[in-house]
């Protein structure tokens, strides 16, 4: 039996949205992958990339709930990256 | 109740809903946000909200639940609007239904102070000088904090 290999839907928001030029994209993960991976994947890309390991604050979600650098993620997860909320 | 919509709101019609709750209401408090004409930069022209679809009305919806099991509310509704808004357009609504107006007041109160600084939402500021997403402020998070020091 053959299966794909695991990805997550990775999203962006606002600001990061506007500046990396994406809305959303599927990156691979390995076993016991995550946040900090998929940050490292994405910052190691370099350029408008590395805001994703610079000094400006990045929050995370892992499935629509507020997540850290550490949380480990699985097949299908939905991870979203964006600036500190400015609602209300 | 959460809604989140580019369209306006009548505040008449949330109250009068939120009037129907029962004879068990002896209060409502209600709050409205509105674009006002400077923020960040001065000569802002309008403003616009972008959002987490699905994340914003779950992390609305928990505030609503925090608000309840601290305070005696009876009825909740917030509505939150997004995309493109002119200058003094509505941007948020909060109404509370409580037996009592001190409840009614401070859920009424800790919804938007923990709404600004929890709820997936960006305001863009526009203005001739060029559009700006604006950044969170130090005193919201201050403000949102006093709820968790306060234990009343």
């Amino acid at each position: 039996m053959t299966s794909q290999s695991p990805t997550v839907t990775v999203r962006f928001f606002a600001r990061l949205r506007e500046h990396l030029g994406t809305e959303s994209e599927q990156v691979g993960i390995g076993d016991q992958a995550t946040v900090n991976d998929i940050l490292a994947t994405l910052s190691e890309r370099g350029g408008r990339w590395q805001e994703l390991a610079g000094d400006r604050p990045v929050l995370i979600a892992v499935n629509q709930a507020m997540a850290k650098t550490s949380t480990t993620l699985s097949d299908g997860d939905e991870v979203a990256f964006f600036p500190p909320v400015t609602g209300g | 109740m959460v809604i989140v919509q580019t369209e306006d709101f009548d505040v008449a019609e949330q109250y009068q809903a939120l009037r129907a709750t029962g004879p068990a209401t002896g209060a409502i408090a209600t709050f409205t946000g509105l674009v006002r004409d400077f923020g960040d930069q001065s000569e802002v022209s309008g403003l616009f909200l972008e959002h987490y679809p699905g994340m914003t009305e779950r992390v609305i919806e928990d505030l609503i639940q925090q608000a309840s099991q601290r305070w005696d509310i009876q009825a909740v509704r917030v509505i939150h609007r997004v995309g493109k808004l002119a200058l003094a357009d509505q941007i948020v609504f909060v109404g509370i239904a409580s037996a009592h107006r001190s409840d009614a007041f401070a859920a009424c109160q800790f919804i938007m102070d923990a709404l600004k600084t929890t709820a997936p939402f960006w305001k863009k500021e526009l203005a001739a000088s060029g559009d700006h997403w604006v950044e969170q402020k130090d005193s919201d998070l201050a403000q949102a904090q006093q709820w968790r020091n306060d234990t009343t």
